[in-house]
Formats: structure tokens, C-alpha cells, sequence
């Protein structure tokens, strides 16, 4: 598997750290029901089987966050594009 | 069909042409008390005990492909009960007892074969760690014994004992542990529950669970809708998935792991040695090949096939622990998805539906939790109540703080 990076190019899936799912935002800590927000952050996925937006280090590379939209039942990235949380 | 000295012979003289079905191969009736989904070794053990220790025979295995297709069938075999924690270690020591006596249980030969497992040390540091894991496991009888260097150099004399980055102290051994044939635990179990009434239906996928008042009601199929008075989830991998279709999200990511085998030598290795300063773990099976494996690709996955980087970290692994298997080819290689859960520990619970259960979670370890998933699922759906053994694996215990993180690594699943 190679990652598209738009700093670096086509790089080897060895330079990147995996982080996980996308999706998971932080809840208000003063929000009403923070603690069931909170718990479904940490803990809960949705782990689909088919299209999966990712979050991955450029490690080895050019130090970058980046959002990837990739298929998890068969590896292909459909977009690769920098991250910055919150944004 | 069972097997004797009698019908190997009287099979032999006939041109070995009224060998018969060792199960029957059902067709799925209109409804059921319990509808098991998942036909791996844990969905057929759960039936087995359904119907020989709680007398509930009227029971269906739904599998979407043929049984063990899973990871029954994409596993490294091995059994063993070395776990740290209480809420694992007590679970993992009653399936090591189960699979002491489960060829007479099953009246089948499941190959368990009890060749011990060393878990080898690197450092002071690491000795202590292990020590300390084999005092837990000697409290809940589990046996485990602290090998220095000299006594693990007569045992496994082709380590690399005098790695100048990861010197060889010891060990930590179980003599219990082993391996089991993986494909006979399938088809052992699967002979026994068909035997007393379950009916085994593959070729046959869920696509939706029928919820009707807060209760499921039954499952609709690629055979057409079957109702259940209980159903049981044990599709480690798809796990999500099929929860999904109840609308349940749940604390776990799908991930990739991949197995090797070698071409075929003499007898090597007698033991399940795993390397403890990288992520390696090795078998000899009965054929001579090597049986190895190493971490997950860590990403999530259903794809059932890994990528190189993870095959060259395993193979650099293996070589730092013993040179000796430098030379060997690999043969095969494959992958299987497993259920990454937050805390690498595994659930065995129902689940907020009434007659829905969920038996998931194992991680890289369901095979050598084989019978004792089965058992403890089993008297969870028979009776309404987790099985002591397993009553450490609830589903919300993410939420009140009570997880079962063995590695110490937190909520993230590809660290486990």
C-alpha cells in the first residue's frame, strides 16, 4: 500500500503512523449529556466495510497529519489531503 | 459418520467409496429457539454446549460461507492460558481445560497436542514482567515456570542467545499450552451439535435482524427470513457489521493480521516459542512447515490481505530470535480480519436488545478461546447470566471504567 502525500508524493504505507477513524469529533465537556459524548468518542466506531475517512502521520516524511479517504475491503485511496483539527 | 479401527477397514476394502458425511448440511427451517450467526469454531462450540449442557437443541448455525472459512480456518493453532489479568486469566485457564478434554468430549481427534509455550526474555526488566505474569498464572492454576538462560539453552539450543541488541535471558513456560489441529476443531464440534439436532446452514447471510418491541424477533438471510426466539453474534471481524443492523455502533475496529507457513523440515522447534523484544510467535506443525505470524498491518481492514511491510517485520523478527530459519522459503501466506477492541480484550455480553447477544472482541486470540467461548456463550444465552469465567467481559464496561487492558495501552486498537 503507498499513500499519495500532497507534500511528498507516492510514498511507502511503512512512513506513515496509522491513528484511526476520522470521524470521532470532541464533544463539549460542558455539554448536557458530555459523559455518553465523551464515551462514544473514545470507545465507539463505526468500522465500516467500504469507504473510510483516516487520519495518518507522515512520520518519515514531512511531519503532516493527513486526512485519507481509503476502501477498507480493498486498500484503495480515493483522497489524500492535509489535516489540522478542528478545521 | 464416526470413525473406528472397524470402519477405516471395512472403508479400505471398499474402495473407500461409502465414506459418508461426517455432519448434515442443513437447510434452514421457518423458525428456531436460538439462531446462532457465525459458523467458526466459536459459533459451533456455542451450539454444542446449547444443546449437550443446557438441553437446547433447537438450534441453527447460520454461516455465510462454508464453516470454518474464518479464522478458524486463518489462525497459528496455538493454545495456551498465560494471561496477567484475573478478568482474562480465569476465562483463558477454563477453555485450557476444556481443551484437555475435548477429543473425549467430541469423541473426535482434534490433534491437541501439549507441547508447552516459551515466551522468551530480553532483560532484567522484562524477567520481572514475566515473573510476575507466571506468579498470576500459577494462582489460577494455570502452571508456569521462569526458565534462566542455561535452562532455556538446553531446551532451545538454535536461539540466538548472545544477540548483541536483544541478548536472551530466559523464559517463561507453560507446559499445557500447545497447539490444536484448527480445521478438526471445526468439524469435531460441527459433528457433535449436528449429532443432537443443531442444524448447520451455510451458504447462508445475514443481511438483516428483525427487531420487533425493543426485542429481536429473528433474521432475514440470503435463504429467506428465519425467527429466532434468541440470536447470537459471533462473527469476530464482521462484527460491526452485523451489529450495525441492529443499529448498535461498538467498541471495536476490524483490522488485518496475517500467518505464515515454511516449507516443510525435520523436526525443529517442539515448543511454541514467541520472541519478546519484537512480535514474533512459532510452531512446528505435524507436516514439518513452520507456522509463524507476528503483529497486525495495523489499519482497519476487510480485506483479508496484508501488505509487505508487516511481512518483512515479521520475518526480521523471527530471524533476530533464531538464525536458523534464515535459509527457509515461505510457501503460503494469508490474512484474516480480526476484531480490534479498545482495551484487547474480548465481549461476551448481551446486548442492549432483549434476545440479542454478542460474543466478539477477540482480537489476534480467538483460537485458543475456542471452547471456552462456546461454553460461556452458550450459558449466557441458555440462562440469562454470564458464566463466571467470562463475567469480566461485558459490553459496558468501556464506559465505567473497567476495562481488561493487558498491554497497558489504551483505548486504541492497533496498539493492542
Amino acid at each position: 500500500m503507498r499513500i499519495p502525500c500532497p507534500h511528498c508524493g507516492l510514498r511507502d504505507v511503512r512512513e506513515f503512523t496509522y491513528l484511526g477513524d476520522a470521524a470521532p469529533q470532541r464533544p463539549d465537556p460542558n455539554g448536557a449529556d458530555a459523559v455518553d459524548r465523551f464515551n462514544a468518542y473514545v470507545y465507539l466506531r463505526d468500522n465500516p466495510a467500504g469507504a473510510h475517512g483516516e487520519l495518518w502521520y507522515h512520520g518519515a516524511g514531512c511531519q503532516a497529519w493527513l486526512a485519507v479517504e481509503r476502501d477498507t475491503r480493498t486498500h484503495a485511496i480515493a483522497g489524500v489531503r492535509s489535516y489540522k483539527a478542528g478545521a | 459418520m464416526h470413525y473406528s479401527g472397524w470402519t477405516l477397514a471395512w472403508n479400505a476394502l471398499s474402495g473407500h467409496k461409502n465414506w459418508r458425511p461426517a455432519w448434515r448440511d442443513a437447510s434452514p427451517k421457518a423458525s428456531y429457539d436460538v439462531v446462532i450467526i457465525g459458523g467458526g469454531g466459536h459459533g459451533l462450540a456455542t451450539a454444542h454446549y446449547l444443546a449437550k449442557e443446557h438441553g437446547i437443541t433447537n438450534v441453527a448455525v447460520l454461516e455465510k460461507n462454508w464453516i470454518g472459512s474464518g479464522n478458524a480456518g486463518r489462525n497459528t493453532t496455538i493454545i495456551r492460558s498465560n494471561y496477567l489479568l484475573p478478568g482474562n486469566e480465569r476465562f483463558y485457564e477454563w477453555s485450557m481445560k476444556l481443551w484437555e478434554g475435548l477429543e473425549q468430549d467430541l469423541n473426535y481427534n482434534t490433534m491437541v497436542s501439549q507441547r508447552g509455550i516459551i515466551n522468551v526474555y530480553h532483560s532484567d526488566t522484562q524477567r520481572d514482567a514475566y515473573a510476575r505474569r507466571g506468579n498470576a498464572m500459577r494462582l489460577h492454576g494455570a502452571g508456569g515456570e521462569l526458565l534462566n538462560r542455561e535452562q532455556l539453552r538446553a531446551l532451545l539450543p538454535y536461539l540466538d542467545y548472545d544477540n548483541a541488541r536483544f541478548p536472551i535471558h530466559g523464559g517463561l513456560m507453560q507446559r499445557r499450552a500447545g497447539t490444536a489441529r484448527h480445521d478438526a476443531v471445526v468439524w469435531g464440534y460441527a459433528r457433535a451439535a449436528s449429532d443432537r439436532g443443531v442444524d448447520i446452514v451455510q451458504n447462508c447471510e445475514v443481511t438483516g435482524i428483525k427487531i420487533e418491541n425493543d426485542r429481536a424477533s429473528g433474521v432475514e438471510t440470503t435463504r429467506g427470513a428465519i425467527r429466532a426466539k434468541k440470536i447470537g453474534i459471533v462473527v469476530a471481524g464482521n462484527s460491526s457489521r452485523l451489529a450495525a443492523m441492529a443499529g448498535l455502533r461498538l467498541p471495536i475496529e476490524s483490522h488485518i493480521m496475517q500467518a505464515f507457513v515454511s516449507e516443510g523440515v525435520k523436526p525443529l522447534i517442539d515448543h511454541v516459542i514467541t520472541f519478546g523484544a519484537g512480535h514474533f510467535y512459532i510452531s512446528q506443525s505435524d507436516k514439518g512447515g513452520l507456522v509463524f505470524g507476528g503483529d497486525i498491518d495495523g489499519y482497519n481492514s476487510y480485506a483479508q490481505r496484508g501488505n509487505l511491510p508487516t511481512v518483512e517485520d515479521v520475518c526480521e523478527g523471527g530471524v533476530a530470535l533464531m538464525p536458523v530459519i534464515g535459509r527457509l522459503r515461505i510457501v503460503r501466506s494469508w490474512g484474516g480480519l480480526v476484531d480490534m477492541s479498545m482495551d484487547g480484550s474480548p465481549i461476551i455480553d448481551r446486548t442492549p436488545i432483549d434476545g440479542l447477544y454478542l460474543n466478539a472482541a477477540w482480537n489476534y486470540g480467538g483460537f485458543k478461546a475456542t471452547p471456552g467461548s462456546g461454553w460461556c456463550f452458550a450459558h449466557l444465552i441458555a440462562r440469562d447470566e454470564p458464566h463466571l469465567a467470562a463475567s469480566a467481559f461485558r459490553l459496558d464496561r468501556y464506559f465505567k471504567g473497567d476495562v481488561i487492558d493487558e498491554r497497558g495501552a489504551g483505548p486504541q486498537p492497533n496498539l493492542h
